[in-house]
């Protein structure tokens, strides 16, 4: 069965058809850009891409899946409401998958995934064999307790190498579509129901309120 | 008259997730998730906040929409998104949904004016709207006189605030008198009981200098701040501030500015119709003295009713449906979001660099 996955968490917007069988999980086309500024402009054109050398039409998709993140926020939410609007018009399920695991799933060893948060901040979360054991949070890179960690990955942990101290792997700098459906594979096979798409922001809005105000 | 375009519409340029569905200039669907009561307890729209209830409120008010006018995906003929101008990453949200909805449904989509959305929801009441025509556009982030020679193509500003939108004024004098957000609706029900004559406050922009320069310009600023400036000197003096009587006196500086400003530009340009349009468009003082002030001038002013002035997506897929009917050529996929789009630009084409 056919699948579209999506994630705009990082600098990068991808987005992939994949093929879903009972064994295995394979990339029909997948197309990306890198632009930090961009998701808006380049997610649905790349989607159409994507489909379009599939050979297949949009009514073909049998499930979405989608980057819950964590990550920067305008850019995370252009890949969920996208994901959650298209899964809406073809009535399909979308099923959400945190953004590093895309990274850190399907590693051996533990390993740290870390994205770019911005403000001298990483996305993180580590992983042992494989298995999310930490994570998701945001924090600065100084104050990661690295305790075991054989290597690091993303672009995060490229970012911040030298703070780190741990060897970090040049790829993948960005989550892996085919590692996203991975994790969501048992649930595509089993027609599982869909999920609500829920960003993990792991920040609040900046926002506080002025003296004075009233409220009703 | 099924041959009359299905337009659905998304809004998302501020605190209102809108979703309307037309055909023709017959509203079938109004359907509108508002996020003004996460932004009260801040005194005015946080973007951030404004964004993240867009994304959850998108597909169920798509969803309600369609059911409201009993249509389904596959009978639309276009989807219609405001691409701008506001708040960027609230855009983004509505632009993404939209491209996802024509995406998936295989529709062509059209990424159209906020302003010029404002001017065209008028035709979902009153029918077509005569050429050429003056807009005069008020709210929370817009004050603007529009001469609006075709609704498909041909918009030009003529004027615009220099300063603070009207509605923005509106809501900076309610918090100085202790009144919620947004501050048009307390204003006006204050002011109701108040004397619009008590206080003189300052017209921005009319002295005769200004006039030269910036005819079709307006200016809140300043009023804001002498409001404040008043009331601040009674509360030093330990007199009690007659609330109904500032609101009344600073309603009514505004509304006379704005409709002076209107009836001129429409006599400078030889224009007999005035539309009205936008959040303030709403308060009943404004609608009265536009009618008074252009009855007097002979000059005809149209109002939609107040839900359809404040930000909703019927205004989006009205402006859609005169769109696809004057055969314009819709937007492709690769389409921005952009919270500065000019107000000539009635809908977007393409992704092109523009001169900023």
């Amino acid at each position: 069965m056919h699948v579209l996955a999506v994630d705009t968490s990082t600098p990068a917007t991808a987005a992939a058809v994949l093929d879903v069988s009972d064994t295995a999980v394979t990339v029909v086309s997948e197309h990306r850009v890198v632009d930090a500024r961009a998701h808006g402009e380049s997610l649905s054109p790349l989607i159409a891409k994507a489909l379009a050398e599939a050979g297949i039409a949009p009514g073909d998709l049998a499930a979405i899946v989608a980057g819950v993140g964590p990550g920067p926020f305008t850019g995370l939410r252009v890949g969920l409401v996208t994901a959650a609007a298209m899964g809406h018009a073809l009535v399909v399920p979308t099923y959400g998958v945190c953004s590093l695991d895309a990274l850190g799933a399907g590693t051996n060893g533990r390993v740290l995934a870390a994205t770019d948060a911005r403000r001298r901040e990483v996305y993180w979360a580590v992983y042992d064999n494989g298995e999310r054991v930490e994570g998701p949070s945001v924090d600065k890179p100084a104050d990661l307790s690295l305790d075991g960690v054989d290597t690091a990955i993303g672009d995060g942990a490229l970012l911040y190498a030298e703070v780190l101290g741990v060897e970090v792997g040049e790829e993948p700098r960005y989550p892996v579509l085919r590692a996203l459906v991975e994790v969501a594979a048992d649930r595509v096979r089993a027609s599982a129901v869909g999920e609500l798409l829920t960003p993990l922001y792991l920040r609040r809005p900046d926002a506080t309120p002025p003296p004075g105000v009233v409220v009703t | 008259m099924s041959n009359e375009p299905l337009v659905l519409g998304i809004e998302t340029s501020c605190d209102e997730t809108g979703v309307g569905i037309v055909r023709g200039h017959t509203l079938l669907a109004d359907a509108v998730a508002t996020s003004v009561d996460q932004h009260a307890r801040f005194g005015g729209v946080v973007p951030e906040v404004a964004s993240r209830a867009h994304l959850e409120a998108m597909v169920p008010t798509v969803q309600r929409a369609l059911d409201d006018a009993g249509v389904t995906l596959d009978d639309v003929d276009a989807i219609a998104v405001t691409a701008g101008p506001g708040l960027a990453g609230a855009l983004l949200v509505g632009v993404a949904a939209a491209k996802a909805y024509a995406l998936a449904a295989g529709k062509p989509i059209y990424g159209v004016n906020h302003l010029s959305a404002h001017i065209a929801v008028d035709t979902l009441e009153n029918g077509p709207i005569p050429a050429p025509a003056l807009g005069l556009l008020v709210s929370g982030g817009h004050s603007s006189l529009l001469l609006v020679e075709d609704l498909a193509g041909r918009v030009v500003q003529l004027g615009a605030t220099i300063d603070d939108a009207a509605g923005e004024a509106y809501d900076k004098v309610a918090r100085l008198l202790g009144m919620p957000f947004p501050g048009g609706p307390p204003i006006d029900r204050a002011a109701r009981d108040g004397d619009a004559g008590a206080i003189t406050f300052p017209r921005g922009l009319t002295a005769h200098r200004d006039m030269e320069k910036h005819r079709y310009d307006f200016s809140f600023s300043g009023l804001k701040t002498a409001v404040a400036r008043w009331v601040e000197a009674r509360q030093r003096a330990g007199e009690t501030v007659p609330v109904n009587d500032v609101a009344a006196s600073f309603q009514e500086a505004v509304c006379d500015v704005l409709t002076r400003k209107a009836v001129a530009a429409a006599k400078d340009h030889g224009i007999d119709t005035i539309l009205l349009g936008g959040g303030v468009a709403a308060n009943t003082r404004l609608r009265s003295m536009a009618v008074e002030r252009c009855e007097k001038a002979g000059i005809r002013v149209r109002v939609p009713r107040p839900g359809l002035c404040t930000d909703n997506g019927a205004m989006v897929a009205a402006l859609g449906s005169h769109l696809v009917a004057a055969n314009v050529e819709p937007s492709d996929l690769g389409i921005p979001a952009d919270s500065a789009l000019p107000v000539e630009l009635v809908s977007m084409v393409r992704h092109e660099a523009r001169a900023l």
